[in-house]
């Protein structure tokens, strides 16, 4: 069986390795991320969140979750 | 005849508005929320805890549907920072009314005038409504009107500090010089400071620390509630003239 290399990304500053050609919604799925309580960032680009079925992930890519937290 | 406080072209009732941040948990802050009457809070844009799936968040405690949700830039320090916070922040959920905050130096967590006058002009082209967390200076002040700004919002001290009020002429002038809504942002320590500053003519107060870190914040919430109204009460009232001698309070006539 071919072993399927996997790709490193970074996610909120910490490593990870997914599947290659992950989606951005696969990914956001797995970590059971509610979308319509955050924004997400990928390379510094905010990604409008209709389209992230559409958008694969692929080596070093920096992606960024942000919500809103308690704040003066 | 209802007494409103409209920013850019929405209204509000209450004319505190609250920060969400330095409670000792969620449940805290909701309450104290509730118990002040606030109608807006504010809260800051940071990183979601991957790792930590189940942590509780904010929204989970206060419904955005139910409070309008002030999106701020707390923690930056320079103009590009604070514009990625806030396209970030509206980007969760459209998001326009926004309180820009640029800071200058950690320590006294001023304002960073030259990069908030700049930050200021390119997000009301981009669409926001940008409430603006400044100096006390009133040129300073209508530069900001000139460039978009919704709300002008000069610190009374600096934040977290308590102090109050440390320059009543300066929001006065800054009161006479801007048809903007003036609210007070930062700094104030006890319900008295928010009195005075509705007294001066502000259109509202901001407050977080000083009801958050209060020993008992939900005394305070209601406190700085009361304070609020009182002190906008007073100035709708137009009060008595101060006078160096006694003027007696009760007639002369019929005295025996």
């Amino acid at each position: 069986m071919k072993k399927i290399s996997k790709v490193k990304i970074t996610i909120n500053g910490k490593k990870r390795l997914i599947n290659p050609k992950m989606s951005l919604r696969s990914l956001l799925y797995n970590s059971r991320i509610s979308l319509n309580k955050v924004a997400i960032e990928l390379n510094q680009t905010i990604i409008d969140k209709k389209r992230i079925n559409k958008i694969f992930l692929k080596a070093n890519d920096k992606i960024e979750i942000v919500h809103f937290i308690g704040g003066g | 005849m209802k007494d409103i406080l409209k920013i850019s072209n929405k209204k509000f009732t209450s004319r505190l508005i609250v920060g969400t941040g330095k409670y000792k948990n969620f449940a805290q802050c909701a309450k104290s929320i509730k118990l002040s009457g606030a109608d807006i809070v504010t809260v800051a844009v940071r990183r979601v805890n991957i790792s930590d799936k189940k942590k509780p968040v904010l929204m989970d405690y206060i419904d955005p549907k139910k409070i309008t949700y002030l999106p701020n830039t707390a923690g930056c320090f320079t103009s590009s920072e604070a514009l990625r916070t806030l396209r970030l922040a509206r980007e969760i959920g459209g998001w326009k009314l926004v309180k820009l905050e640029v800071l200058g130096d950690k320590k006294l967590l001023y304002p960073n005038m030259i990069e908030t006058l700049k930050s200021t002009e390119i997000l009301s082209k981009e669409g926001f409504e940008v409430m603006v967390y400044c100096s006390d200076d009133p040129l300073m002040a209508k530069r900001l009107e000139n460039v978009g700004a919704v709300a002008i919002m000069p610190l009374a001290a600096p934040i977290g500090s308590g102090l109050g009020i440390l320059n009543k002429v300066n929001i006065q002038i800054l009161r006479s010089k801007t048809r903007l809504p003036l609210i007070i942002d930062a700094g104030l320590g006890q319900a008295s400071d928010a009195s005075l500053a509705m007294e001066l003519g502000c259109d509202g107060v901001l407050i977080n620390t000083a009801i958050a870190k209060a020993k008992d914040p939900f005394i305070m919430a209601e406190a700085m509630k009361h304070s609020v109204i009182a002190g906008r009460k007073s100035f709708l009232s137009g009060r008595i003239k101060k006078t160096l001698f006694g003027k007696a309070s009760s007639p002369k006539k019929g005295i025996i």
